[in-house]
């Protein structure tokens, strides 16, 4: 165990990397976490000299798309040595070891190294039913949770799941799955998205290594940096979007020309998320650049907020078809309807109506004067 | 009618005395609050809704969704300066355009509720004189409809605090994170438009229909200001 809270550099030394491999990694991680080049010394005098902290990754309710996301950073060296070189101890997916032996390692880390790892959540937390909807090794994700949470030195949500319970906490959520900052005390950093951008991930991680704190975080606990703008504040499609042109349906010349997918159901103008400047795949495209519209899927209840191609959610206990306006147009008719009538009936009783007022003051007046 | 005395030709009908009800500023205040409603309804229908228009024309050459959603923006700003306006004069103008006119805790203002409500809906004569300002019942309507505003102009900033750097709307980044994410907060905020275009159909309906049960000048006071009321007799 001992042998592999050395640093990084040792660390890829003995996995066979070179000096200039090393450099290599430095200069991108620095890249990634933000870093000027003229800071670059620093950044390798960290990875040299600074313990790499052990890391427990945890999986729960989840599809590990955070998981395989992850793998596929564009630059693989930074994944890759991420991966290789920070200690990662116990990660249900990708460790060797099973049963008893995987169970000790994790238990050897939370012991030896309080207040020094860094516990990354994979999933949501199913809390009803005393925990039983999922549970690892004899005990509920709650448990497990709680225990590594309490001396962990950094706490990492991965993706929607973790950071706000996404598809599994979606109405009437059997499960009672919770996100991980609404069952621990100390502050998370939350990095959602089903399942979050490659690079962000790599970049919070080497941000974690290169600074040793967190980064930035909103008032939601997401870095800043990624999730500090919509979607829609950098998506190429915008100035069509402020000319007021937009994409009628999929198969028509406007989407052809690539207009705004606006009124196709795009949530770019509520989502907070680095797709359009990050994007997917080692920057190849992303869903609106495909062509089809943002599903918000970084944001709480995406879920609960369908169907996705319609802007707004569908009014609820209204059926699907029916929106905010759909309601609010038949009751402005309702409204406009029974004001007529109502007028209507105040004019047949009108002639009654000015006979009384008229014989009302005739006779006040005629109190008057006597 | 020819036995009654006119004392003044320009003054109140016989039997009436003129009552300024309605201040200059809570007229002016009234007036830009209706415009900048019709406004907001307009422009944020269109801004939920877009249609179709000048398909021609490339992205470089217009820009008419971005003015459409700036005339929401302008509107929601006058639309806020002029309620705070109004909340501080609801403590110093007269006794019309008071709060405790607004809320019905007096039991007087309670009978006058079910009174109206009784006038409005079954068409029943009002026995006696009702408030000269606001009538208890629209008096608690605009309590409701005040509230309405509030929460337009919480939904409204916090959307735009995303857009801005302007320290009213930076101030509602934090009901973003209350609500957890924008989705509910983008779906009130519509709905509640339905809410404000109702209460124009009913309001602009009652006016006039108080105006003829009444007698006594109901729409024409929210111009000039003043409303007539019965003399006592002695
Ligand atoms: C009577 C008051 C108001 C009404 C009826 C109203 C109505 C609307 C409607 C219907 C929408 C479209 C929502 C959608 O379908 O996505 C909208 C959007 C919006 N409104 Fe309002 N609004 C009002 C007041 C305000 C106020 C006071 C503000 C404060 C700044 C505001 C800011 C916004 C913003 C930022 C948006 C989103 C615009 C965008 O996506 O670019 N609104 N409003
Ligand atoms: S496609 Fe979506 S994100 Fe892009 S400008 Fe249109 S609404 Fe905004």
């Amino acid at each position: 165990m001992d042998s592999s809270r050395n640093t990084i550099w040792s660390a890829m030394q003995s996995k066979g990397y070179n000096r200039r491999d090393f450099l290599q990694f430095c200069t991108m991680a620095a890249v990634i976490a933000g870093i000027e080049q003229s800071a670059l010394g620093s950044v390798v005098e960290a990875f040299e000299k600074v313990e790499r902290p052990p890391i427990v990754w945890l999986h729960f309710q989840e599809c590990t798309c955070c998981s395989e996301s992850f793998i596929r950073a564009s630059h693989p060296i930074v994944a890759d040595i991420l991966l290789d070189a920070v200690s990662l101890n116990y990660t249900e997916t990708l460790q060797a070891a099973s049963g008893f032996q995987a169970e000790k390692c994790l238990q050897d880390t939370i012991k030896k190294y309080p207040g020094k790892y860094i516990l990354m959540v994979e999933g949501a937390i199913p809390t009803a039913d005393g925990g039983v909807y999922c549970m690892i090794g004899g005990r509920t994700a709650e448990q497990i949770l709680q225990e590594c949470a309490k001396d962990a030195g950094t706490i990492i949500a991965w993706g929607s799941c973790a950071s706000n319970g996404c598809v599994q906490a979606a109405k009437p959520n059997p499960t009672g799955a919770t996100p991980v900052h609404k069952l621990v005390s100390q502050p998370v950093i939350n990095v959602p998205g089903c399942p979050p951008i490659a690079d962000v991930m790599a970049a919070v991680v080497t941000h974690l290594l290169v600074h040793g704190r967190a980064p930035e975080l909103d008032s939601l606990g997401r870095p800043r940096e990624f999730y500090g703008r919509r979607v829609h504040d950098t998506c190429y499609r915008r100035p069509n979007y402020d000319a007021g042109l937009f994409v009628e349906s999929f198969d028509d010349e406007n989407a052809r020309k690539g207009y705004c997918l606006y009124k196709m159901g795009c949530r770019g103008p509520i989502t907070y998320n680095a797709c359009s400047v990050v994007k997917w795949n080692e920057g190849t495209s992303y869903p609106i650049q495909s062509g089809h519209g943002c599903i918000g899927c970084s944001e709480e209840g995406f879920w609960d907020n369908g169907p996705f191609y319609q802007h707004l959610r569908s009014f609820p206990g209204f059926g699907i078809e029916s929106t905010a306006d759909t309601v609010g147009a038949t009751l402005g008719l309702v409204t406009l309807a029974g004001a007529g009538v109502h007028a209507a009936v105040t004019n047949i009783r009108k002639q009654k109506l000015i006979a009384e007022i008229h014989a009302e003051d005739a006779e006040s007046n005629h109190q008057k004067e006597s | 009618m020819s036995a009654t005395s006119l004392p003044n030709a320009n003054s109140a009908p016989a039997g009436y005395q003129r009552v300024y009800v309605w201040e200059l500023p809570v007229r002016i205040f009234h007036w830009i609050n209706a415009l900048c409603i019709v406004v907001l309804c307009a422009t944020g229908y269109i801004v939920g809704a877009p249609m179709r228009m000048f398909y021609a024309a490339e992205a470089y050459q217009q820009y008419w969704f971005g003015t459409v959603r700036f005339l929401h923006f302008l509107a929601a700003f006058t639309f806020t300066f002029n309620l705070a306006f109004r909340f501080y004069w609801g403590f110093v103008g007269n006794e019309y355009c008071r709060w405790t006119r607004f809320i019905p805790l007096k039991r007087w203002q309670q009978k006058e509720i079910v009174e109206v409500l009784k006038a409005d809906v079954l068409q029943t004569k009002l026995h006696g004189p009702i408030s000269t300002g606001h009538n208890s019942l629209a008096a608690t309507i605009y309590i409701g409809l005040f509230a309405a505003c509030a929460v337009q102009i919480v939904t409204g900033f916090a959307l735009y605090s995303s857009m801005s750097l302007g320290l009213l709307p930076r101030a509602f980044t934090h009901v973003v994170a209350l609500f957890g994410s924008e989705f509910p907060i983008r779906f009130l905020h519509h709905l509640m438009m339905w809410f404000f275009l109702l209460f124009i159909i009913v309001h602009v309906y009652l006016s006039f229909y108080h105006d003829y049960i009444e007698g006594r000048g109901t729409v024409s006071s929210i111009i000039g200001g003043w409303k007539f009321e019965k003399r006592k007799h002695d």
